[in-house]
Order: structure tokens, then sequence, then C-alpha cells
């Protein structure tokens, strides 16, 4: 497996996805006396153009380590990152790619990972409970954290009308509902 | 079907999810034949607090770093360290070189207390509690030590965004060394212990295999993945802390004994090399400390201002003693509270493992298996045993199943 420079790598998207990559980053932080580098390489991708994206970070490294999903709400948008690592085991030679995808709200949706990266479940259930975004094709669609007994439809990390209503807070004793 | 004809039945096994003295609850449901375990379901979120919730929208970051200190009692120094280099990275803030030691440090002496209290648990589970009064006797030096720098056992409230809160000054470098040359002169006698002691050997080896190429497509982290041959150790693979400047190698079982088999067995050895390395590093890095400022902005209120003003996102990512931490933080101008924050642990993806750790073993070997894993272990408290057939329950108490774990060890021994 050849290890290429962050530059190589933004570019090696830009010849696969063409006009499905909307823009990207490379984010260099010095580290401690001997100024090594911490590495964030932040690709931003056209919902179309996600899959394509997923397939070709498999290309880069066997295996890529998808730590987690993170997700905002961004208003008229919810969006998705995927934040893989990818060069591991070798001695500072480790990468952290975020890969960015908008979905806007009226069709949230986005498709499965977990036939290239079988590990993806817990995130994927956990991203279609708390943000509601419907992964398609998931394996497993059970809920991972929320109980039984949530109310369907609410998504604690959404802020519009679908994030937690009011009457389902608790004000402790002695203070003030905001 | 006729009389005297037998159908083989399985049966499940919930387990979990309450024990007041574990760690972390979690519901396992094993299906199982007769003896065999033959599929494993995992069922989280009984302590699912919401922080990432409150520091969205109730907290400040500074509020929120004591907040991700108590995400865990454990690793209480992984996570405000992943937070805090998130925030940093999101506001372009850069801590000194001292508190970059300062923090390697502690979290070296996390990974030796972690992986000792680990090694005392897993003694626990096969019902060898010499070995578990001895782990944790030798866990108190650390322990005090931790005490004596910070001024606390665990949740130490060492971090803070930019830096650290407490020096480590030159009078408290003799006590630390002292540790560590106690934890020296007794590693011979606890790898002896634990690596060439018959029951352990008997109860751990080829027992919770799990296969590199699993460990790869699963995801698993940590200990556990090394312990698979996944030579991933975010203090050797990204630059970080002071561990930038180190020259730090993931450790593997094959260093000791030659081959990788990714058992119960590997784990040990991969935890117990992980305390001597994490000795090491302690000396290394109490030798090239560089002297200077622990703190980029001592001053929290022009801290928590800059933090408002700021805009930008940042990943935090620190090696814990069961795995990989990361923390993700985006800051938004003119916001108080972050704006959007993930945590993972790396009990999150090491979970996911499970089945494949367990499938194939006995009930009797389900507690040392899963513990294996150091998951924030948690459960085993109480067993509900139904019969498909006639729907009857059978409660089956975490001291029960022990019992079944320690009569195993019994039978192997005679």
């Amino acid at each position: 497996m050849e290890i290429l420079s962050p530059q190589a790598i933004v570019k090696s998207f830009k010849t696969t996805l063409g006009g499905g990559l909307i823009d990207s980053k490379i984010s260099e932080r010095e580290i401690a006396v001997k100024k090594n580098l911490f590495i964030t390489i932040w690709i931003n991708v056209k919902k179309e153009a996600f899959r394509k994206a997923v397939e070709h970070i498999c290309q880069l490294q066997e295996y890529p380590h998808l730590a987690i999903i993170s997700s905002s709400d961004l208003g008229d948008s919810v969006e998705l990152i995927y934040h893989f690592t990818i060069y591991y085991g070798n001695h500072l030679q480790e990468i952290s790619l975020g890969l960015r995808v908008r979905l806007p709200k009226k069709d949230l949706k986005i498709p499965t990972v977990t036939d290239l990266i079988p590990g993806a479940v817990f995130t994927e259930r956990e991203t279609q409970e708390m943000i509601g975004v419907e992964v398609v094709g998931i394996p497993d669609n059970r809920r991972l954290f929320l109980p039984e007994d949530f109310p369907e439809g609410v998504y604690p990390w959404r802020t519009d009308e679908k994030g937690l209503p009011n009457d389902m807070f608790r004000v402790l004793p002695g203070r003030k509902p905001k | 079907m006729t009389v005297g004809e037998t159908r083989k039945a399985t049966y499940t096994i919930p387990i979990g999810p309450i024990h007041p003295a574990l760690k972390e609850p979690v519901r396992l449901d094993l299906t199982i034949d007769g003896e065999e375990v033959v599929g494993v379901d995992v069922a989280l979120g009984h302590v699912h607090r919401g922080i990432e919730w409150l520091g969205m929208h109730r907290n400040n970051p500074i509020q929120s770093l004591y907040l991700a200190e108590r995400i865990c009692g454990i690793c209480n120094v992984c996570h405000p360290f992943a937070f805090a280099m998130a925030v940093e990275q999101a506001a372009g803030i850069t801590p000194p070189e001292r508190a970059e030691y300062i923090r390697t440090i502690i979290a070296e002496m996390e990974r030796i207390h972690s992986h000792l209290l680990w090694a005392g648990v897993a003694a626990h589970e096969i019902g060898f509690d010499t070995i578990f009064y001895l782990a944790w006797r030798v866990r108190e030096d650390i322990m005090d030590v931790m005490e004596y720098v910070t001024g606390n056992r665990i949740t130490k409230g060492m971090f803070q965004i930019g830096g650290v809160r407490r020096d480590i000054t030159a009078e408290q470098l003799p006590r630390i060394r002292q540790s560590l040359e106690y934890y020296k002169s007794i590693f011979g006698q606890l790898k002896r212990v634990f690596l060439d002691d018959r029951t352990i050997r008997m109860r751990t080896k080829n027992v919770g295999i799990l296969k590199r190429e699993d460990a790869l497509k699963l995801l698993t982290c940590g200990p556990t993945g090394r312990a698979s041959g996944v030579a991933k150790d975010v203090r050797q693979d990204q630059a970080y802390a002071a561990y930038a400047d180190l020259d730090i190698k993931a450790i593997t079982p094959d260093i000791l004994t030659g081959t990788v088999v990714g058992d119960v067995y590997d784990r040990i050895i991969v935890r117990l090399l992980e305390v001597k390395q994490s000795i090491e590093i302690i000396e290394q890095c109490i030798e090239k400390m560089p002297s200077g400022p622990i703190l980029a902005q001592p001053k929290t209120a022009a801290l928590l201002n800059a933090l408002t003003k700021a805009e930008g996102e940042g990943i935090g990512r620190a090696e814990a003693p069961r795995g990989e931490v990361i923390h993700y933080v985006r800051l938004e101008a003119g916001r108080e509270t972050v704006s959007t924050w993930k945590v993972r642990a790396p009990t999150y993806t090491n979970l996911m493992a499970m089945p494949t750790l367990l499938i194939g073993g006995q009930i009797a070997d389900v507690p040392i298996a899963f513990a294996s894993i150091d998951p924030c272990f948690s459960c085993t408290n109480r067993a509900v045993i139904v019969d498909r057939k006639t729907n009857k329950k059978f409660l089956l108490t975490d001291k029960e199943l022990r019992e079944l774990s320690i009569e195993k060890t019994r039978k192997l021994k005679c």
C-alpha cells in the first residue's frame, strides 16, 4: 500500500469524483517540541458522490477505520461527517479524514456503508435515531441508545420542531425552565 | 413430535444491564444451545446521559471539559484530553510544550492504573481472587502518586483548554521515580503470575478468539485490536501531545510469543507489556520535559471570550487504556456552547466484535471473554433464562453465573 501525501490524497479525490467534490481543506497543527504535524483532511462531497468517495477511501487504505459519524443540524439541512483514519500502523503517518456530506431536510437519506465497512452498524444506527437521517439498506434497523418507549419521530440532536419538545425536559428543583 | 424424539431447543439468556460493582451497564442477549453460545445481541443505552446534548445546549466549553471528565470514571483522563485537543484545534489555541508533557505523564499513569484494575477484574471473573487482590494491591501505588501529583485519585481536573492546571515540580519527581522503580521491580513477578500460571493459561488460551481480519472489519481498536495483530495505536500513529516527540511502537503479542492468536491470553500479554511501556514513556517525559508556562491563557474569562468568538472545527484523538477516544467539536462565532459535539469511546466499536468473540464458546467462558475487551465492563448482574418451549423463566444471578465460571476453573485444575 502506497502512502500518499495529503495533497496527493486531495488530488486523487478530485480525479475520482470530478464535479462531485465540492471543496477540501488540509489542516495541519504543529505538536510539542519536535513540531511533528497532526494532519486532518476535510473532504466535502455532494450527496450523489458520497458512495463513490467512501469506495475511494477503501482504495486508499484497505480496511479504513471509521471512527464515528458526527451530525449537525444546520437549519435547512443536516450535515454528516464520517470521521475516517487512514494509514494507521505506521509511525506518525496516520491521517484523519473527515468526509462531509450535506443532506437537505426534505430528503434525509444516505446509503449505508456497512457493505464496505461492516463495523459501521452501531454509528449508523445512532445517526438514524439521534438526527433522523434514514440510512438506506442498513442491516440492523433497531435503535441503539434510545429506550423502546421513546416517542417516534423525535430526534434529540435536531434543533427544529422534530427536536426534543419542552415537556420532555425535567426542571430540577430550584431551577427555572429555560 | 412423537414420544422419545427430541428436538434441539435454544435458550435466550439476557445478561445485565445493572450491577453496582461493575463499570457500565449493558445487556447481552445470549442464545445458547446446551453449553454453547450460538447467538449474541448487545443492547446499549442504559446509562445514556445525553452528555453531548448538554454540551451543545447548556454548558460553555469550559464547563463541558469537566463534564467530559465525568463520561467515564476509569478513563477520566482521555476524555478531557481529547475534548481539550478538539477545542484547541477548533479555536486555534496552541498549548505550551510543557503542558503537552504533563498531559502525557498523567495519561500514562492512568494507563498503568487502568490495566492493573483490568487484570484484577479479569482474575476475579475466572474465580482467581488471590490475583485479584494482588493486582489491586499493586495498583494502589500509582493511585497514590496520581493523588500526590494532581490532588485527586480520580476525576483529577488536570486538563484545561490550552494547558494543564498544575505543574509537576522538581520536588515531586523523586516520588514519581520511586513509584516507577517499584513497578519495574515487581514487573517480573506480575509477568510470571499472569503469563505462566497454569490456571490462567487454561482459562484464557484459545478463548474468545478475534482474528485479525475480523478485528479490521469490525473497527476494533486499542489492546483488543492489537492483541489480534492490528498494530494500531494513536500514540504511535498520529502526532499528539508529547507522544509526537517519542518513538512509540504499538505492542502486539508476537513481540513476546512470536505468534498472534487473538485470544484472551494475548490480550493479557498486550496489557501487561503496555504497563511496562507506560513506565518507559513517563521516564522519557520526565527526562525531556521542557520548562515554561503550563497554560496558554490563564484567565478563564478571557479564554471563554475567545472561545465564544472562535469559529471552526476540530477533532481530538487520544489513546485511552481501552483504545482510541475521539471527540469532534464545532464552534460557531457568537455561540456560547459548542454547536456540535460528538464523542466516541473505544468500547463503542469494540462491542461490535462481541458476537464474533463469544459465538462458539461456552457460557462459563462468557464472563472472561466479555471482560477481556475491558468494556468499561458492566453487567452480568442477573440473567433470566427463558425456556422457549414452556416459556418458564429462571433467574440466574451474577453470582451463579460466576459460579459456573469458577466451577470450570476447578474442573480444569483436577
